[in-house]
């Protein structure tokens, strides 16, 4: 047992050290966003490895759903470069899948959790007989199956945001993209929610860039975790989370190199805010 | 109990109408005694007469209806998706729409002669602009995250149109739907009793000009009941139809 852990967190470590090694997938080059006079972000350099878990956190107004919609193609940059696998990036692609923290707003209310899912496959042009067996296999995958035939407004907001990741991955994306994905959700649900998205990125290797104002919660789920500054908001500085994997919600966050970083990140944001 | 607490004067009143008419023995060429309102209303329902008039009426409003509703929903729409389009369009709107729908009777009735098509015509024209402006405004109505989720997961227009637009403004449509169907009967019988020589409307006129005061209150009960009960039945598919939509 204990030689399993040491051989798993080994590997694990193994992956962690190769960071600098990933294949980078989307490339910042110098970006920067302006909606008129205002400037929202400023010289953003950043480059994202397949397969990382990148996590965003700042002070609000510093501009980290931006960059968010940046990624997702939402919304096109005023200077610099994004690219994408190589390529000039400033559409959504259906690589790209994004989880809103607004699920209420995000979901079809009209339809129910079968359909909603569904609807992703319908965009992706997926036969309708394919479809009944992977809208199965994703709401099994987000703890759903026994709820297909209900609609949003009956489920409760954990199994909602469940919900709106079932359809992002039915995109089958190689990137996800979370904004503040759990920020309504009662603590419980968010441990819970936190550990399924580690589970579900952790088998398909999905490269996940994840906005949050928990600090604890980018170190917790991250590789490495960005801090960004406000006004205009600029990366202040990037943190490697050298914690092994698998993380436990108990244990990682007792490890001192947990309580270091925590200690590092708090300090670093509560001199940013000054 | 609170219904039936709010009957409790309309049923006094008449009560007091009934026993007032029968002892001080009124005579009138324009007021009639409940009773024989009642025996007008159920004599007219014997012969079929009412029920005639009211398929009739019903045929033209709803015919109007639907054509009203039909074209309207189809601008609103394109209206909606495309504000360029509205704003260009905006002072003819503006300049049509306040137009009474019964001023264009003279038109109508040149163009169409009396009968079903005219009536089904000035309807329609009643009808179209509050089912355009609330269709372009239940559009307007959509959140924004929802159109986003469409453009992440990149559906192509045609798909936005049918899965995300239409569905999300039916509730706010509908709506639109049960006060147009208000209107189109409003305007029916009003056609009906300034110039069409059919319906409802004409029984009410027929009957006030020939004297028949308990037929005119008679008729007029029963649009009032046609009015009342169309609004329910329309509620109640309101009610099954979106009975997950968040708001109305």
């Amino acid at each position: 047992m204990a030689l399993a852990s040491a051989v798993q967190n080994a590997a694990a470590r193994l992956i962690v050290d190769n960071v600098a090694d990933r294949k980078p997938q989307l490339v910042f080059q110098s970006v920067s966003l302006s909606f008129g006079a205002t400037e929202i972000l400023r010289d953003i350099d950043l480059t994202i490895g397949e397969g990382e878990f990148v996590c965003v956190v700042g002070p609000s107004g510093c501009g980290k759903t931006t960059l968010l919609r940046l990624i997702a193609g939402l919304l096109k940059a005023t200077g610099g470069a994004v690219a994408y696998r190589g390529q000039v990036h400033d559409r959504p692609s259906s690589d790209i899948a994004v989880v809103f923290q607004d699920y209420a707003n995000a979901l079809l209310p009209w339809r129910t959790a079968e359909g909603n899912v569904s609807l992703a496959l319908e965009a992706a042009r997926k036969p309708r007989r394919e479809r009944p067996a992977r809208i199965a296999e994703l709401l099994r995958k987000v703890g759903l199956e026994t709820h297909a035939k209900r609609f949003p407004t009956e489920m409760s907001g954990g199994m909602q945001q469940r919900l709106q990741i079932a359809r992002c991955l039915a995109q089958e994306p190689s990137m996800l993209l979370m904004d503040e994905p759990f920020g309504a959700l009662d603590a419980m649900t968010r441990q819970k929610l936190q550990d399924e998205i580690l589970a579900i990125v952790s088998q398909s290797n999905v490269t996940t860039f994840f906005v949050t104002h928990d600090l604890e919660e980018a170190i917790y789920l991250g590789d490495r975790v960005v801090a960004l500054a406000p006004h205009p908001g600029r990366i202040a500085k990037i943190f490697d989370v050298s914690i092994p994997r698998p993380r436990d919600q108990l244990t990682t966050r007792e490890t001192p190199e947990f309580l270091h970083l925590r200690h590092k990140l708090f300090t670093f944001i509560r001199e940013a805010e000054a | 109990m609170t219904r039936l607490r709010g009957l409790a004067l309309p049923l006094a009143l008449v009560l007091m109408w009934q026993i007032g008419a029968a002892t001080f023995g009124v005579q009138s060429d324009t007021l009639s005694k409940p009773s024989d309102i009642a025996f007008a209303l159920v004599a007219g329902l014997g012969d079929g007469s009412l029920l005639g008039a009211s398929v009739r009426t019903l045929a033209a409003a709803g015919g109007g209806l639907l054509i009203g509703a039909a074209l309207g929903v189809l601008f609103g729409l394109a209206f909606g998706l495309l504000p360029p389009l509205s704003r260009l369009m905006r002072v003819t709107v503006e300049t049509l729409r306040p137009i009474p729908a019964v001023a264009i009777l003279p038109i109508a009735l040149l163009a169409f002669g009396f009968g079903y098509r005219m009536e089904i015509a000035i309807v329609a024209f009643a009808c179209f602009f509050p089912m355009m402006i609330l269709t372009e405004h239940a559009i307007g109505q959509i959140a924004p995250r929802l159109m986003e989720v469409a453009r992440v997961l990149r559906l192509t227009v045609a798909q936005r149109v049918a899965k995300i637009v239409v569905p999300a403004s039916l509730p706010r449509i509908f709506v639109a739907l049960r006060l147009a169907a208000g209107i189109a009967l409003i305007v029916a019988v009003t056609v009906e009793v300034t110039a069409n020589p059919m319906g409802l409307g004409y029984r009410l006129m027929t009957a006030a000009q020939s004297l028949r005061p308990a037929d005119m209150f008679a008729t007029l009960i029963w649009v009032g009941f046609i009015g009342w009960a169309l609004n329910r039945a329309l509620l109640a598919v309101e009610a099954r139809l979106f009975a997950h939509a968040p708001e109305a």
